[in-house]
């Protein structure tokens, strides 16, 4: 189908998206890579009077270091994710998520900012962004706030965003040594929406975890920062603790049933993920086979 | 309120300058309007593949993308890549390989497959499929489609270029 109609305004600047923003408040959709925003439209599932669209605004494209933190502009492309050294180097976990997320045509106009403002709990930067402790950037007519991620999602297609303020970057602290990372999802097939993924920064220090952050996505209504991670920290993992472990982290997951999965297959599947991830991390192959009830 | 808004882009080299409205997506300018028909629509949601054009030097989809949105930017469609000439060999493997039955698919294909051989001239099978995984065929069963291009980077390599 085609979208319906709608006024279309080119923002100039970002002071000029925000005036926008101010005067169409939410009668208005800002309008970035539209790699979800127009297929939305074009299904009729959305109708915005207006769209600001702020694609042309090259003050919020970018990936740079400040000090131990990696800034990461709003309209940085997913492409960009995917080339770029600084994300190679600091946050491998970006790069290693986004080449699951659709096909190159699709990365090569969607942003992380698009992607994190449109909060579908299947994707996989939300949920990224969580294990990372990233904070959110938001721009408004008061000025400039920052928001935890954790504290960002707030349900299916709900931020912690009003209507006048405007995703500008991304900050993801870069904690160097010992950090590790990863990433795995289960999708039909490459590409596809995620039936359950795990997004994961650790640090190791021998063979213990110190710090250890699960963002699971597909299994709820927001990326998941999985509390089941505490009983794994600072202690002796045995197949014992994993298992116990692993109970704790199908108590936590509120997963939903749909054409893709039913909960109780969410559920099992997210525990392999735990457990495979942890094997991974500390590079211990034998902790993945465990318990696999 | 959804008032014309006035474009200027490059397609296939052409200056435009045309007054549309906001709704109106990529594809349907290069078709309804430009009348280039090689561009495809088939899902209109982005998950085909068949409406694949180059903007700017990148492969996107034109269902997702609006004409406005294409302000300034070169646009490069099938007829383009093949008036000059630069795919024409990935034209005749496709043929001889028996790569499309309906051509519905081809031209997204064929752009899809370009891209891939421009940013990574000698791709396996397995890079290949993935880099077409956006693009969908309903009649080859994709064998002849991943063999064509194959072929083709194969040749490239032999001709050096």
């Amino acid at each position: 189908m085609k979208a319906a109609a709608f006024a279309y305004a080119r923002a100039t600047s970002v002071v000029n998206a925000l005036e926008l923003l101010a005067v169409h408040g939410d009668k208005a959709k800002v309008l970035s890579g539209g790699q979800s925003l127009m297929p939305a439209m074009n299904l009729r599932l959305l109708s915005p009077e207006i769209l600001v669209d702020i694609g042309g605004l090259a003050e919020l494209r970018g990936i740079a270091m400040r000090g131990d933190v990696l800034v990461v502009g709003a309209l940085t492309r997913h492409v960009d994710l995917l080339r770029s050294p600084e994300i190679a180097l600091n946050a491998p976990l970006l790069r290693d998520a986004v080449s699951h997320v659709a096909h190159p045509a699709i990365r090569n106009r969607g942003t992380i900012g698009g992607s994190l403002a449109h909060a579908d709990p299947a994707s996989e930067l939300p949920a990224c962004v969580v294990a990372l402790d990233a904070t959110i950037v938001a721009r408004g007519p008061t000025g400039e706030r920052r928001i935890a991620a954790t504290e960002f999602f707030k349900g299916i297609y709900e931020t912690a965003l009003s209507p006048d303020e405007l995703l500008v970057a991304i900050e993801v602290p870069v904690i160097g040594q010992g950090s590790t990372f990863f990433f795995q999802e289960y999708a039909r097939r490459h590409g596809d929406y995620a039936v359950v993924g795990l997004a994961a920064r650790a640090v190791v220090a021998a063979g213990r975890f110190s710090d250890l952050r699960l963002g699971f996505f597909a299994v709820g209504d927001r990326p998941l920062l999985a509390a089941a991670a505490g009983k794994l920290i600072n202690a002796s993992v045995n197949p014992g603790l994993l298992a116990e472990a692993a109970t704790a982290l199908t108590n936590e997951l509120d997963p939903q049933e749909d054409q893709q999965a039913t909960a109780a297959m969410r559920r099992h599947l997210a525990t392999v993920l735990f457990r495979r991830c942890v094997a991974a991390l500390l590079a211990r192959p034998e902790l993945e086979m465990g318990v696999a009830k | 309120m959804s008032a014309p808004v006035s474009v200027s882009l490059l397609v296939n080299g052409e200056p435009i300058d045309a007054f549309v409205l906001p709704r109106l997506n990529l594809a349907d300018f290069l078709r309804e309007n430009l009348k280039l028909t090689g561009t495809h629509v088939g899902c209109e949601h982005g998950v085909c593949g068949a409406c694949t054009v180059r903007v700017d030097g990148e492969i996107v989809r034109s269902c997702l993308m609006l004409t406005v949105q294409a302000q300034g930017a070169l646009v490069e469609t099938i007829e383009g890549v093949s008036d000059s000439g630069e795919i024409a060999d990935l034209q005749v493997a496709f043929r001889e390989r028996n790569a499309l039955q309906c051509g519905y698919c081809t031209p997204g294909m064929l752009i899809t497959a370009q891209d891939l051989l421009k940013h990574s001239p000698a791709p396996d099978r397995q890079a290949i499929r993935e880099h077409l995984s956006g693009n969908y065929c309903r009649c080859t069963g994709y064998q002849a489609i991943v063999d064509a291009v194959e072929a083709t980077a194969k040749t490239r390599a032999e001709r050096g270029t």
